[in-house]
C-alpha cells in the first residue's frame, strides 16, 4: 500500500526521477518531419492511420455496392476477396491499433502522467517511421501484378499461399506478411515506450491509482499487445518461409490441378492457434483504451467522479489477463476436443463479468450526474449502447452449440462490427471532440459535429441491425453474390440494398468530419486551456497547445486523483489534480 | 500452446504481484496529499526487462509451434552437428566474461571491463561463426531447409536467435565505444548487456532442449501424469 500523508505543498519532497528535458530540434527537418516530440508523433500516427483508414472505408463501399446492387455493380469474386481482406486488415491493425496506441497513447501518456516526453524519444520516432513503412508496403500491394492478397484478414494457410487465392502465388501475400512484420517491429518500439513511460515517467504524487482510466486502458492494452503481437510475428514469419522458401510449417500434402505440390506434413491448425493467440487479445487491445477513454469522457461531461474507480482498474487488468485464455473460441468449427470447447466457452463467458462491471459503473456514473450533452458525451452514450449490443451477441457466439450454425454467416460480421468496429470508433470520435481543443487550441464546429454524430449513430444501426437478421436468415459471409439461393427470402435482397445505402451515407458523413478537423484548426472558436473544466493533468499545461517539454520549468506535483468533480465546499465544480488545496480530510 | 502459456502465466503473475505492491488496493478518492516516495529502478532496466519479456514470448511461441508440429504429420528429430556444443560453450564463455566485466566495472577498474568485454564480444562472434558452420555441416549431410520439419525449425530458430545476438553485439559495441568517460553509464551499459546475454543463453539452451528431443520426453511424462 502506498502511504499518503496530508500535508500542505510547502513540503514537496525532491523528485525520485530526475527531470530530463527532451532533446530540442535543431533544424526544420528534425522539428517538423523527424520530430522526437511525442505529441507530434501522435499526430503523425493519427494522420497516417486516418489516411489508410479512408482506403478501407472506400473498400467497404465497394463491397457494399456489390452486395446491395449486384445488378448494377459487378466485381469479380477475386476482387471482392481482396476488398474484404484489405478492409479487415487495415481497420483492425493499421487504423484502430495504431490510432489508439500510437495516436492517443503518444499524445496522452506524457501529458496525463506529468512527464515531459516519452522515456526513449528516439525509439519513439523510429516506431512511427517503421509504421509508415509498413503502411507503404501494404499500399504497394495494391499496385503489384495480381493485386493485394485476398486470403481474408486471418490469412489462413494453406489457401493464403496457393494459386486459387488472389495474390497467393503473386507478390500480394508476401507484401502483406512483410508489412505485418514491419508493423509489429515498429509497434514493439512504441509499446516499450508507452509501458516504460507509465512505469517510470510519472511525476511526483502520481501513484498508479491516481492515473486517469485512459492511461490504465492504454497501458494494459500496450502490455497485452507486447505479449500478443509476437504470436502474429511468429505466424507471419513461418508463413513467409512456407511461401518463399518452400518449408512446410503449415502446409499439408496438397494436390493442385492434378499435381502434387512440394509441400507436405504441415499443420494449418498450428497457424490458427498462433493467429488467434494474437487475434483475440487484439480485440481487447482495441477495446481497453476505448474503455479507459470513455470512462474519463463520461466523468468529465457528467461532472461526477467515476463510479467504482478501483473496480474499473481491476476490471481492465482482469479483462487483459483473461483475454489470453480464450483464443480457441475462434476455432470451434476447426474441430477440437469437446472438453477444450467447454473450457474455452467457459473462459469466454467469464469475461462478461468484468465487462459487465464496467458497463454498470459507466451507467452509475451517469446516474444523477450533471449530464452535459456535449459531443464527447453523446458519443460516449452511443458507445455504451453499441458495446452492450455487440457484447450480447458475443454471448451467443461464445457458446459452441450456437456458434457452429451461426459461424460463417453475416451474424458474425454484424457482431464483430458492433463490438470492435463501431464501439471503439464511437470512442475515437468522442475522444477527438474532447481533446481537439487541447491539440489545436480551438473547438471543433458544433453544428457539423451534431450532424456527424446523429448520422453516424443512427446510420451505423441501420447498417448492422439488419445484418444480424440476414445472418440469422442464413446469408453466408465472404460471398460476393448470393445469386439464385432458394432458401433465402426476397426480403434479404431488399435489406442488403438498404444496408448499402446506409453505409454510403455514413461513410460520406465521415468525410465531413475530416473536413471539420481541418476547417476548425483555422476557423474554430478559441478554446482556452481547459474548456471542459476537467481535472486531469493534461488540461493544466501552461500553454495550449502544449509546447515542447509540456510543462514550464517545474514539473507538476499531483495531490489527488483525476476525478474530483462537484466536491461539496470546493470553490469550483472540479479540483485539478495538481491543486494542493483545499485538501479533503482523510477519512478512515 | 502449453509452452507459451507456461511463459505468459508467470509473466502475468509477476505483473499482478508488482501491481499489488504498487498499491492497486488503495482508495484514491479518500487520499489527498503527497504519497511517500516509492523507490524506482532506472528506465533502461525496466525497458530491457519488458523487451526481454517480448523476446521470451516470441521464442516461447516458436517453441509451442514446434511442439504442436511434432504431433502431426511426419516428424523425425534432427541429428544436431556436434559443433553446436562448442558454440554453446562459447556463448557461456561470453556470458561469464560479461559478468566479470560488470564486477570489475563495479570496483571502478578502467582497463579490466574493456578487456573482458572484448573477450566476450570475440566469444560471441565465435558463437555466430560456429552457428554458420553448423548450418553448413547440416546442409552437407543432406539436411537442407526443406528436407524435414525439424531442420526447417532449426534454421529458422537458430537464425532468429543469431539475429538477436547480432543486435546485442551492436549494443555491446556502443557500450565499449562510449563507455570510458563515465563510470556510472559504463556500469549501466554492462549491466544491461549481462542481462541480455544471460537471457539469450537461456533461450539457446531452451532451443537445444527442443532440438535434442528432450522436450517430447518431458511432454510425454506430463501427459502420463495428467491422464
Amino acid at each position: 500500500m502506498v502511504e499518503v500523508t496530508d500535508r500542505p505543498d510547502t513540503q514537496v519532497p525532491p523528485a525520485e526521477v530526475p527531470d530530463v528535458h527532451p532533446p530540442h530540434a535543431h533544424s526544420w527537418l528534425s522539428r517538423w518531419v523527424f520530430s522526437q516530440d511525442a505529441k507530434y508523433i501522435a499526430i503523425q500516427y493519427s494522420g497516417t492511420a486516418i489516411a489508410i483508414g479512408l482506403v478501407a472505408l472506400v473498400l467497404s463501399w465497394l463491397m457494399r455496392l456489390q452486395l446491395g446492387f449486384p445488378d448494377l455493380v459487378s466485381f469479380s469474386p477475386e476482387a471482392y476477396y481482396q476488398f474484404i481482406t484489405m478492409h479487415g486488415m487495415i481497420m483492425v491493425v493499421y487504423l484502430l491499433t495504431a490510432i489508439f496506441l500510437g495516436g492517443f497513447g503518444n499524445y496522452l501518456i506524457p501529458l496525463m502522467v506529468g512527464a515531459r516526453d516519452m522515456v526513449f524519444p528516439f525509439v519513439n520516432m523510429l516506431s512511427y517511421w517503421i509504421y509508415l513503412l509498413a503502411v507503404l508496403v501494404l499500399v504497394a500491394s495494391f499496385f503489384v501484378p495480381g493485386g493485394p492478397t485476398g486470403a481474408g484478414w486471418t490469412l489462413y494457410p494453406p489457401q493464403a499461399i496457393l494459386s486459387g487465392t488472389p495474390g497467393g502465388r503473386d507478390a500480394g501475400i508476401i507484401l502483406m506478411l512483410l508489412s505485418l512484420i514491419l508493423f509489429i517491429i515498429g509497434f514493439t518500439m512504441g509499446g516499450l515506450n508507452y509501458a516504460v513511460t507509465v512505469l517510470q515517467g510519472r511525476t511526483r504524487g502520481m501513484t498508479l491509482m491516481r492515473m486517469p482510466l485512459t492511461i490504465w486502458g492504454i497501458f494494459t492494452a500496450t502490455v497485452m499487445a507486447l505479449l500478443a503481437f509476437p504470436a502474429l510475428f511468429v505466424a507471419c514469419v513461418m508463413l513467409l518461409f512456407d511461401r518463399l522458401l518452400g518449408t512446410s510449417f503449415f502446409m499439408p500434402t496438397l494436390v493442385e490441378m492434378g499435381q502434387r505440390l512440394e509441400y507436405g506434413g504441415g499443420s494449418p491448425i498450428v497457424f490458427q492457434h498462433l493467429f488467434w493467440f494474437f487475434g483475440h487479445p487484439e480485440v481487447y487491445i482495441v477495446a481497453l483504451p476505448a474503455f479507459g477513454i470513455v470512462s474519463d469522457l463520461i466523468s468529465v461531461h457528467a461532472r461526477k467522479n467515476i463510479f467504482g474507480y478501483r473496480m474499473m482498474v481491476w476490471a481492465i487488468i482482469g479483462i487483459g489477463a483473461l483475454s489470453f485464455v480464450v483464443w480457441a473460441h475462434h476455432m470451434y468449427v476447426s474441430g477440437m476436443h469437446p472438453y477444450f470447447g467447454f473450457f474455452f466457452a467457459t473462459t469466454t463467458l467469464i469475461i462478461a463479468v468484468p465487462t459487465a462491471i464496467k458497463v454498470y459503473n459507466w451507467i452509475l456514473t451517469l446516474w444523477r450526474g450533471d449530464i452535459h450533452l456535449t459531443l464527447p458525451m453523446l458519443f460516449s452514450i452511443a458507445f455504451i449502447v453499441t458495446f452492450v449490443n455487440g457484447g450480447l451477441t458475443g454471448l451467443f457466439l461464445g457458446n459452441v452449440v450456437v456458434d457452429v450454425p451461426l459461424s460463417d454467416t453475416m451474424f458474425v460480421v454484424a457482431h464483430f462490427h458492433m463490438v470492435m468496429g463501431l464501439a471503439p470508433l464511437m470512442v475515437i470520435f468522442g475522444a477527438i471532440y474532447h481533446w481537439y481543443p487541447k491539440i489545436t487550441g480551438r473547438m471543433l464546429n458544433h453544428r457539423m459535429g451534431l450532424i456527424h454524430f446523429w448520422v453516424t449513430f443512427v446510420g451505423a444501426y441501420a447498417i448492422f441491425f439488419p445484418m444480424h437478421y440476414i445472418g440469422l436468415a442464413g446469408v453466408p459471409r465472404r460471398y460476393s453474390e448470393l445469386g439464385d439461393t432458394p432458401y433465402l427470402t426476397a426480403s434479404v435482397a431488399g435489406l442488403n440494398a438498404f444496408i448499402t445505402i446506409a453505409a454510403l451515407v455514413v461513410g460520406a458523413v465521415q468525410i465531413m468530419f475530416l473536413f471539420n478537423l481541418l476547417w476548425s484548426a483555422r476557423h474554430g472558436q478559441r478554446a482556452g486551456g481547459n474548456p471542459w473544466r476537467a481535472a486531469s493533468l493534461e488540461w493544466q499545461t501552461p500553454d495550449t497547445p502544449p509546447r515542447h517539454g509540456n510543462w514550464s520549468d517545474e514539473l507538476p506535483v499531483v495531490y489527488r486523483w483525476a476525478y474530483d468533480y462537484s466536491v461539496p465546499g470546493a470553490p469550483e465544480d472540479f479540483i485539478a489534480q495538481n491543486d494542493p488545496w483545499p485538501a479533503r480530510p482523510v477519512q478512515p | 500452446m502449453s509452452i507459451v502459456l507456461a511463459f505468459v502465466v508467470p509473466v502475468i503473475a509477476v505483473a499482478f504481484w508488482w501491481l499489488i505492491r504498487q498499491g492497486v488496493m488503495s482508495k484514491p478518492w479518500l487520499e489527498t496529499g503527497l504519497p511517500e516516495a516509492v523507490p524506482v529502478r532506472s528506465a533502461e532496466h525496466v525497458g530491457l526487462g519488458i523487451f526481454l519479456a517480448v523476446v521470451g514470448c516470441l521464442f516461447a511461441l516458436f517453441g509451442s509451434a514446434f511442439v504442436m508440429r511434432m504431433d502431426v504429420g511426419t516428424w523425425s528429430s534432427l541429428r544436431l552437428p556436434p559443433i553446436v556444443w562448442a558454440n554453446t560453450a562459447q556463448l557461456v564463455l561470453a556470458s561469464l566474461f560479461l559478468h566479470l566485466a560488470f564486477v570489475s566495472a563495479k570496483r571502478g577498474d578502467r582497463a579490466g571491463p574493456r578487456r573482458d568485454m572484448t573477450i566476450a564480444a570475440l566469444a560471441t562472434v565465435g558463437f555466430l561463426l560456429g552457428q554458420l558452420l553448423a548450418w553448413r555441416e547440416l546442409t552437407m549431410e543432406g539436411g537442407g531447409l526443406t528436407t524435414s520439419p525439424a531442420a526447417s525449425f532449426f534454421y529458422l530458430l537458430s537464425g532468429l536467435h543469431a539475429l538477436h545476438i547480432l543486435g546485442g553485439l551492436a549494443a555491446l559495441g556502443l557500450v565499449m565505444s562510449r563507455g570510458g568517460a563515465d563510470g556510472g553509464r559504463l556500469r549501466l551499459g554492462i549491466g544491461l548487456c549481462v542481462a541480455y546475454w544471460d537471457f539469450l543463453l537461456v533461450v539457446w539452451l531452451g532451443l537445444l532442449v527442443l532440438f535434442l528431443g528432450w522436450a517430447n520426453r518431458f511432454v510425454e511424462i506430463c501427459r502420463g501424469v495428467l491422464t
